[in-house]
């Protein structure tokens, strides 16, 4: 995936969809196109009982190279809250996108909930 | 840093062998740092597990044997050379010079040799494929030359002889034992014993031939050799493997004038020195008190004092016990003490049972008080208690036979209690009961850091049972809750979990998180209250407050694969199936371009479903008659069958209609792990019924009942439960079996490890479920009949629920699919593509790629 060579002004918050669409404590799948005009496959989240509540993060896992991550199992390690791969089960932080076993990051993106809208910064 | 200490150490100590004993010295010998120690090892490698090297055939690598690693030696300051074998050693000069001429001063040499095989010297002897068995380089010569062979010989049928000949047999040899005494295994055990032992090994279709001796090895005709016998007798075989016992390499001592024994060994006095004060030998190499040792425990000893007399410290080798248990071609053989009765005035108690194969035997002294030796085949149950009895001097019962007699009412057993601070626990590591209270006292909390602190178990491993028991007995006195948390998020065990859940009412994940958790939760406990959850209750798990705490292979309701696909396996009850249901799985594999395969289970998988194909392939399978098969959950998978009586003319029931009614019975039933049963019609056995959770092979007067078989990575054959059960009851037995198992089971754990971890075992399960003896049955009973009683296929209720459906979805906010899941054809079929056969392509419509397909 190249990297937008865009200015961040660029972005806006936009609107993915309807909280209704959210499933709690577990994770949906969303497709955006990046400043580059790319597709992005984004997992977005929803866990009430934690402080932020939504987090967004990319959707490919790196390791099992498959776009999976939303059918990952959330929950927290050491209090940080996780998504682990379905594949091969490493826990990838929701807030960092650090993979907390191997030397793996992913995306993270700014995502909010505005009048019952789940919206995200790109 | 390291140099100012090189500079201060005094003192160096050359070992040379990095063997297990070697091995052992060094760690003894490293703890103290003020000693400069280099190992000198002729092998390839560092010191490795030769006791388990038979475990090389069974997948295990050079590194899982390996006991140490060069970087291990490099911490604890070790030097070490390998390929450097010593050819000279100069006790004036003090040093060792090596086959490459590079010399070593030392103050105080360690002679760790061991010991090599004896090949007879039989004309011919030294061809290819005439093979030893002592290295993991001697079994890659196996290995190789198995590869080009059908037929192998052992020669010499004592312990290792059989090991070997268990090796060769598994390497898929016919295999033959040709032993020159009159009996197997002539050290250890006695003529009685060794006659039960050969039909034993016979049995498994290893030919045994005693009281022969090879006189020549010929070319053969049939084989590759031929073995000519003394008695005008002859065998073909194709490779020979030498097993007539072990010689200490003493080489050393003999050119460099150290003492040695008549028949061999290298002197040594208690503290392990040889003649020359300066040089120790230790391990297989030494001989103490006339006596070589040739098993571990003994090396480790001497190894230990070895190393406590070189830092100036006491100690002394005393002797040691040669008992062993072991299990040989999975036949169990213990030996203890004097087993052949040698001692003056002894008395022997014996015990023979033909039929089942178990012959047991004990020596006494002549007033009947102590216990001298034993000998136990086919069944090692009593090995524990007896050996205690004999190493601690412990008075015997009035009636001595009762330890081995199997009805004896009141059969007297030794509680772990009852054994002496003194008493040796594991002889591998001289660790006693009072070293492992020690390890409790300071600060051990489950058997695992008893096991880690003292080592104890991790020999040759013959001990672990009673190490559990007197570590656990210790555990309960002191009130210690014994430590089995799930995560870090519950301090719970599964069992204790399922007691709350059931006991408490507890119906959702939240409500147990909120009373006995902290945190969010995570991928352990979630899928586990999810089992629990579903045990209990039974609920349909895609329920709203189940969602997520399922699998990914839960929530979707089938096997993800590599890519992000998924897998679709409907169930086949038995492996019975319509030819018009056939035809509906071709034609919807057609439809969606599945990959299609019959499985291990015997029945049919189709692969390569993106999750938003999974409900429109379902709805088509469940049109025409289809239920989900639960290839996905930790439940039942299949119930394997043969056609049975029905067609095949050796069938003594109906193994098909049974196998049937079983799968439909505990279809759903959420558990530890996922179960699998097999049903055959005879005793030939054609469903594999004993390598699953729950075997059941047919009998004239009804159904054998066998628990606790698996495949998979560690295949273990099930025990039999009960014998010519009717229908009737044999359902009731397997439902109390699978709920207790699902009550008591940890988590992913299968029957097999339940069973073996079960404390009491196979006869404990019985009297749970024979003779009720917790009286739990009826409470079983009413559980699994909630259970069956609510049976729902999972994809059907799915099905008919939108807002499950919406999960299906590839995305909340479009109907494109994954462009990274692409396929090419193989064999006229699809499968994944792998990194460089991908292209890159722009997002497609998702329902323009189903109606292609359609
Ligand atoms: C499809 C199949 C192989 C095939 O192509 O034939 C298969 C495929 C998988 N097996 Fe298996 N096993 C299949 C028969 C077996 C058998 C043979 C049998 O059932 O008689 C065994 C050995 C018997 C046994 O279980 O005792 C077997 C022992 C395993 C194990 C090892 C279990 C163990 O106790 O050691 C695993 C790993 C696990 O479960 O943790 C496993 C796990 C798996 C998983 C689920 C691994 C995974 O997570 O991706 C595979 C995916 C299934 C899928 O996508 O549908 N599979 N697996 C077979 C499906 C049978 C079915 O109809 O349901
Ligand atoms: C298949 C098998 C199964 C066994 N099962 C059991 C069991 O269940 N229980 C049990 O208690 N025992 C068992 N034993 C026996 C046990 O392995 C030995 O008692 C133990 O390995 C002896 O250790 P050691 O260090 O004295 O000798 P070894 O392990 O033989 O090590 C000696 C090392 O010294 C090296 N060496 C020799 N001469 C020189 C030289 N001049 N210079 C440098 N290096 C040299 C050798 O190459 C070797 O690597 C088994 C043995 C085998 C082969
Ligand atoms: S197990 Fe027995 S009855 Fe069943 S198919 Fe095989 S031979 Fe026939
Ligand atoms: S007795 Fe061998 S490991 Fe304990």
């Amino acid at each position: 995936m190249t990297l937008s060579t865009k200015a961040t002004t660029d972005k806006t918050w936009k609107t993915i969809c309807g909280t209704t669409d959210l499933v709690k404590d577990s994770g949906i799948s969303a497709l955006i196109a990046n400043s580059a005009g790319e597709d992005e496959q984004v997992a977005i989240f929803h866990i009430p009982n934690s402080e932020e509540k939504i987090f967004a993060v990319g959707n490919y896992d790196p390791i099992g190279e498959a776009n999976v991550l939303y059918r990952g199992l959330v929950g927290c390690i050491d209090d940080e809250p996780v998504v682990s791969s379905p594949l091969y089960k490493q826990h990838y932080s929701l807030k960092t996108g650090r993979c907390l076993q191997e030397e793996k990051t992913i995306a993270v993106y700014d995502i909010r909930i505005e009048n019952e809208q789940v919206q995200l910064f790109y | 840093m390291s140099t100012d200490k090189q500079l201060l150490k005094k003192f160096k100590v050359v070992v040379v062998g990095n063997g297990m004993v070697g091995h052992h010295f060094v760690e003894e010998m490293a703890k103290n740092t003020d000693y400069d120690i280099t190992v000198l090892s002729a092998e390839s490698r560092l010191a490795y597990d030769r006791v388990h090297l038979s475990e090389y055939f069974g997948g295990k690598t050079a590194e899982d044997l390996a006991m140490t690693t060069p970087e291990h030696y490099e911490e604890l300051g070790v030097n070490f050379k390998t390929n450097a074998k010593v050819t000279s050693i100069d006790k004036v000069a003090k040093c060792v010079t090596t086959e490459k001429g590079e010399t070593y001063h030392y103050d105080k040499l360690v002679l760790a040799t061991g010991s090599y095989p004896f090949v007879p010297p039989i004309p011919g002897k030294d061809q290819d494929h005439c093979l030893v068995y002592r290295t993991i380089d001697d079994l890659e010569d196996i290995a190789a030359s198995a590869k080009v062979s059908k037929v192998g010989v052992v020669i010499g049928g004592g312990l290792l002889g059989l090991e070997a000949a268990n090796a060769i047999k598994q390497l898929g040899l016919q295999t033959h034992v040709v032993e020159f005494a009159p009996q197997l295994m002539g050290v250890q055990i006695d003529g009685g014993g060794g006659r039960l032992l050969r039909q034993k090994i016979e049995d498994l279709g290893v030919q045994v031939h005693t009281s022969k001796a090879t006189s020549v090895i010929e070319k053969g005709n049939t084989s590759r050799y031929k073995l000519c016998f003394s008695d005008d007798t002859e065998l073909e075989t194709d490779l020979i493997l030498f097993s007539a016992g072990i010689r200490p390499y003493d080489n050393l001592a003999r050119e460099f004038d150290l003492d040695l024994g008549e028949r061999g060994g290298i002197v040594v006095n208690n503290q392990c020195q040889t003649s020359d004060e300066n040089i120790y030998a230790i391990g297989e190499c030494a001989l103490w008190n006339n006596f070589i040792f040739g098993l571990v425990a003994p090396g480790y000893a001497m190894a230990k004092v070895a190393a406590k007399h070189i830092s100036g410290e006491e100690g002394e080798f005393t002797g040691a016990d040669m008992s062993t248990k072991l299990k040989l071609m999975g036949v169990e053989v213990g030996s203890i003490g004097d087993a052949h009765g040698k001692t003056e005035g002894s008395l022997t108690y014996t015990y023979e049972n033909q039929p089942e194969g178990v012959y047991k035997k004990i020596v006494v002294s002549s007033d009947k008080k102590a216990l001298l030796g034993a000998v136990l085949i086919g069944d090692t149950s009593e090995y524990d208690t007896l050996l205690q009895y004999m190493l601690n001097a412990i008075e015997l019962p009035e009636s001595p036979e009762g330890l081995i007699l199997p009805m004896a009412a009141d059969k007297p057993t030794l509680g772990v209690d009852a054994l002496p601070d003194t008493a040796t626990i594991c002889s591998c590591h001289n660790v006693t009961k009072g070293d492992i209270i020690a390890s409790i006292d300071a600060g051990a909390t489950t058997v695992g850091e008893v096991k880690s602190c003292t080592k104890a178990g991790s020999g040759c491993g013959g001990c672990a049972a009673l190490v559990k028991s007197v570590a656990d007995n210790e555990f309960e006195k002191r009130g210690v809750e014994v430590k089995k948390d799930i995560c870090e998020h519950f301090a719970y065990s599964r069992s204790e979990i399922f007691d709350i859940v059931s006991v408490e009412k507890i119906k959702t994940f939240d409500e147990l998180l909120e009373s006995h958790g902290r945190g969010l939760g995570c991928e352990i406990c979630k899928p586990l209250a999810g089992s629990v959850l579903a045990s209990v209750w039974n609920d349909y798990i895609l329920k709203k407050p189940h969602l997520s705490l399922q699998d990914t292979n839960d929530t979707y309701l089938g096997n993800m694969q590599k890519d992000g696909t998924y897998s679709v396996v409907p169930r086949i009850a038995g492996g019975e199936i319509t030819p018009d249901k056939l035809i509906v799985l071709g034609e919807v594999a057609k439809k969606y371009n599945l990959y299609t395969k019959i499985t291990g289970g015997a029945r049919v998988d189709l692969f390569g479903a993106r999750v938003e194909q999974l409900p429109p392939i379902w709805k088509e399978l469940v049109d025409a008659g289809f239920e989900t098969g639960h290839a996905y959950g930790k439940s039942l998978r299949t119930v394997k069958s043969c056609v049975g009586s029905t067609w095949c003319r050796y069938g003594v029931q109906d193994s098909m209609s049974m196998a049937i009614d079983l799968e439909h019975r505990y279809k759903g039933l959420r558990a530890p792990h996922k179960i699998k049963f097999g049903v055959s019609g005879c005793t030939r056995e054609c469903a594999e019924a004993q390598g699953k959770d729950i075997g059941i092979i047919a009998t004239e007067n009804g159904w054998n009942l066998f628990v606790g078989g698996n495949g998979g990575m560690k295949p273990r054959h099930g025990d039999l439960f009960a014998t010519d059960l009717d229908d009737d009851t044999l359902v009731k037995y397997v439902d109390r079996i699978l709920m207790f198992y699902v009550q008591t089971g940890d988590r992913l754990q299968r029957t097999s490890t339940w069973m073996d971890n079960l404390e009491g075992g196979l006869a404990y399960l019985q009297d749970v479920i024979m003779n009720d003896s917790l009286g739990i049955n009826a409470v079983l009973e009413t559980q699994m009949k909630a259970i069956v009683g609510t049976y729902q296929c999972e994809w059907k209720t799915t099905l008919e629920d939108p807002e499950a459906l919406k999960r299906f979805q590839p995305f909340v906010n479009s109907d494109k699919a994954d462009s990274n899941i692409q396929f090419v054809t193989e064999r006229e079929q699809i499968r994944p593509a792998r990194g460089a056969e991908k292209i890159d392509v722009t997002f497609i419509d998702a329902t323009e790629i189903v109606a292609e397909e359609a």
